[in-house]
């Protein structure tokens, strides 16, 4: 049950570039990345794309698609009504390398910013014993899988160069959250220097991050706003602040 | 023509997903300079795909798991073609990698006492899968990213250059081993993003590239499956063992065609998932082999009891390794009573509670909703088998990983082969990758610290660069995509997961056909992050690949593991001490037979003898194993 379908697909590299129209079939299941891919294969050998696991799982085909951050290879070709034009283009608020791939390199940086986990040094191989609900709270971060798409749609720096340097984004919101709650990390002050470095102050829970995440993370309310409340606690309660130089771990 | 970009490094390390990235820390932490190539951004190796878990010996759920159950486990699941000293180093160091990831600050999922959780999985005796829901590979590949991470960090303050002693080199392919007074000099390649190009001096290689189920049509495996290091270990001069060895996963989704083979997690069936025909029945109670009779249950109402009683009752036959369950499912579909998209259902949703398979199965469920608009808490999958992994790869000294033939060269995950003999278990990978990946590092800064550097000559510069620009100065030749489309059809047909000596004849004479056009390939467009170019590389890999396969698969005249012959059923025990060896003489692949390590005794003797007979020849059970 193959159809016709319009694709505008932006096509240029870091000095230009524009929209080009191309009609393509589209069978009966297909997603979207099924469908640039023959036109990759049939109508334009050298159309830039990126890829992997075209099941959801690696994040590589993050592209704006009629404008809303989405994973190419999770977008059915269903979901668009019969005739309409459908749009794709390269994520917004990162340099564009050529047509539809991105220079993501920006969350790589970040990544490098944030201090990495602390085993507890008296604690050996098998020696560890968690509960099955305390690990729950990090491993909802773990599941991310770097598609970017939430640091794309968030306009913190989507539209804001000026805010990169100082903003991690909520990608490394949630890796913060996640070391912040691990039961065993031995770091202090994780959310203090989320406020403090890491730009977590500029984030005012619009919650776009949340809506576009194809692993359905609670980005903010789950991560993000549990962190504000308690960089506040902590920074404006004297009691807490002193129980928090005193415990192992901050509360 | 821009300016060739020189680099230096102790190990230079091919391929970042498990395998290459536990390489890389064991290399780096020995006190060498490492460089990490991904052919794909970091962190999105095919290593993410793993859904069920890491199989390790740990006895958490069990505590009558240990190694020796563990080494049994997978000679058995191997038909015994496995080298018997990867097995064992496999069997006995997979705990140790598991704890290691937990200390670098892996999550696995838990037992009521705090422990990792351990699944069961198929050909395992006990629960021996260390899991994190049905994202266990994320979680590897994750760890050991931020593992890299802190290295990196460390350097910072150190050296003041996060960059100083590893860095990754992301997008970037590698077209070329070099060698120069037949050792490993380095490596060369280009950036997928601009095309320029960049030779890597170092006196160590270690290939981690991974699998090669993008040379068949309905595969698992993703773009970068294309059997890369494969074919450069070959064209190295190192050896492949083994290649007619490929697994079809048993349940990759069928429907709708776009996602035709996509992955559906085993651990599926470990949860109580069960398989039936369009009739309605539970159809693998039908294919127990006699081998596996006494271990697996032959009715509806012991398969059920043991997911509640273990330790009084045999396993469901849905749980018996992958090649039995493949090869069923294809039988029932061949015999009419498939559905109509030509898979069988696979089915959780009458046995688990919704809220558990959501829990469970969460990755499992959000792909069949988004992707089929199928519930799976409320019906049936349809699966169908899949390729997925290759057991066939680089042959190897099992200790240090190092490439049988060519000094320097070392292979590791996927890519190395003799593990898993005829067939994977399920689980083994993850932790094969995680030990082996080790030994390769460490094998590799062994090797440094004794070898002397050889310099890399400008001559094998020019002649790597001018491979790379080649299909450009071609006009009007063949296109990559239709080559390889044209390549997947003929592994699917011909070179599939039933075959025949005639139909094999065939495929290689169709496959040096595509490989001769392959070297007048052309290509559209500049050098800038071009899919066209890229493809012509990996093609040749495939075609390579395709070749070592078909070549091993016509000679070996015996069904065994991920290998079965229409024309030669059964498993054949002059056949289980051969190993097929593929070499590269400059112009084609040429397999030659080479004997099968012998069990020693010690090994040999952790079995019932009544077990070995029906692997062994009476000569082999005689002797005992060896001294």
């Amino acid at each position: 049950m193959a159809r016709k379908v319009n694709l505008r697909i932006w096509r240029g590299d870091s000095n230009s570039g524009a929209l080009q129209n191309v009609e393509v079939e589209a069978n009966e299941g297909e997603v979207v990345l099924d469908v640039i891919h023959r036109v990759q294969a049939t109508q334009m050998g050298d159309l830039a794309v990126r890829w992997n696991c075209k099941a959801g799982k690696c994040g590589s085909c993050s592209m704006e698609i009629n404008g809303k951050p989405r994973l190419a290879c999770m977008t059915r070709m269903s979901s668009f009504e019969e005739g309409e034009e459908i749009t794709v283009t390269p994520l917004r608020a990162f340099p564009v390398i050529k047509d539809l791939v991105a220079d993501v390199s920006f969350n790589y940086k970040k990544a490098m910013e944030i201090p990495a986990y602390e085993h507890p040094a008296d604690l050996g191989p098998g020696e560890a014993r968690m509960e099955q609900i305390d690990v729950e709270r990090s491993q909802e971060f773990r599941k991310c899988i770097e598609c970017f798409l939430c640091q794309d749609t968030c306009h913190v720096i989507r539209d804001h160069e000026e805010n990169k340097k100082s903003f991690a984004g909520p990608r490394f919101f949630i890796r913060i959250a996640e070391l912040d709650m691990h039961p065993l990390d031995m770091l202090k002050n994780r959310k203090r220097t989320a406020q403090e470095e890491h730009g977590l102050g500029m984030c005012n829970i619009t919650k776009c991050c949340t809506e576009v995440c194809p692993e359905h993370i609670r980005i903010t309310d789950n991560a993000i706003i549990p962190m504000k409340e308690r960089v506040v606690d902590v920074k404006y309660d004297p009691a807490r602040w002193l129980g928090s130089k005193i415990r192992r771990r901050e509360g | 023509m821009t300016e060739l970009e020189r680099y230096k490094y102790d190990v230079l390390v091919i391929g970042a997903g498990g395998a290459g990235l536990r390489a890389a820390v064991e290399a780096r932490e020995a006190g060498l300079r490492v460089a990490i190539i991904c052919k794909s951004l970091f962190g999105k190796a095919h290593t993410v795909m793993a859904e069920g878990g890491a199989a390790a010996s740990m006895g958490n759920v069990n505590s009558g798991d240990n190694w020796q159950v563990h080494f049994r486990d997978t000679m058995r699941g191997g038909k015994f073609l496995n080298h018997y000293r990867m097995a064992e180093l496999h069997a006995k160091e997979s705990p140790d990698r598991i704890y290691e990831l937990e200390m670098w600050g892996a999550l696995f999922d838990r037992t009521k006492e705090g422990k990792i959780s351990q699944r069961n999985f198929g050909g395992h005796e006990y629960p021996r899968l260390a899991h994190v829901g049905d994202r266990t590979g994320l979680e590897l590949i994750r760890t050991m990213q931020q593992k890299i991470v802190q290295l990196q960090q460390k350097d910072a303050r150190e050296y003041g250059n996060a960059e100083a002693n590893i860095r990754v080199f992301a997008e970037l392919t590698i077209t070329e081993i070099i060698k120069e007074k037949g050792v490993v000099a380095g490596a060369y390649g280009y950036w997928r993003e601009g095309g320029n190009e960049v030779l890597f001096e170092a006196q160590a290689v270690i290939i981690a590239t991974g699998g090669v189920g993008k040379t068949f049509k309905i595969t698992s495996n993703s773009w970068e499956g294309t059997g890369d290091g494969h074919a450069l270990a070959l064209k190295a001069g190192a050896n492949l063992v083994d290649m007619e060895f490929l697994q079809f996963h048993p349940t990759g989704m069928v429907w709708p065609p776009s996602v035709r083979g996509i992955l559906v997690t085993e651990s599926v069936r470990g949860e109580g998932g069960v398989l039936t025909n369009t009739l309605g029945e539970r159809f693998m109670f039908k294919y127990i082999p006699d081998v596996f009779k006494d271990k697996y249950a032959d009715n509806e109402e012991e398969a059920d009891r043991w997911y509640l009683d273990q330790d009084n009752n045999r396993r469901p036959p849905e749980l018996l390794p992958r090649d039995e369950v493949a090869r069923a499912i294809n039988s029932e579909v061949k015999a009419g009573r498939g559905t109509e998209h030509g898979g069988v259902f696979l089915d959780v949703s009458k046995r688990i509670p919704a809220e558990v398979i959501k829990k469970r199965l969460p990755s499992m469920w959000h792909q069949f909703y988004e992707l089929a608009g199928v519930d799976i808490t409320k019906e049936a999958m349809e699966v169908g088998p899949t390729c997925h992994y290759v057991m066939g790869g680089v042959e190897v000294e099992p200790d240090t990983a190092a490439a049988i033939g060519v000094p320097g060269l070392f292979a590791a995950g996927e890519v190395a082969g003799g593990m898993h003999g005829s067939n994977r278990l399920g689980g083994n990978s993850l932790s094969d990758l995680l030990v082996f990946g080790r030994r390769a590092g460490m094998g590799a800064a062994a090797y440094v610290k004794s070898a002397t550097a050889v310099a890399v000559s400008e001559a094998s510069v020019k002649a790597a660069a001018d491979r790379i620009q080649a299909p450009f100065t071609r006009a009007g030749g063949e296109n990559a995509y239709s080559l390889h489309q044209e390549l997947q059809e003929v592994t699917h047909n011909l070179v599939g997961i039933i075959r025949t000596g005639s139909e094999l004849k065939d495929a290689i004479e169709k496959i040096a056909d595509i490989r001769k056009r392959s070297q007048n390939v052309s290509v559209a467009g500049d050098r800038k992050f071009n899919p066209g170019f890229h493809l012509a590389f990996d093609l040749d890999n495939m075609l390579l690949v395709a070749e070592s396969t078909a070549k091993s698969a016509i000679a070996r005249e015996e069904s065994r593991g991920g290998h079965t012959r229409d024309d030669f059923p059964g498993m054949n025990d002059k056949w289980r001490q051969v190993n097929h060896i593929s070499s590269y003489n400059g112009s084609e692949v040429v397999v030659r037979e080479q004997k099968l390590p012998t069990l020693p005794k010690e090994l040999f003797d952790l079995f019932d003898i009544h077990e070995l007979e029906k692997y062994m020849t009476s000569e082999e059970i005689a002797k005992g194993g060896s001294n």
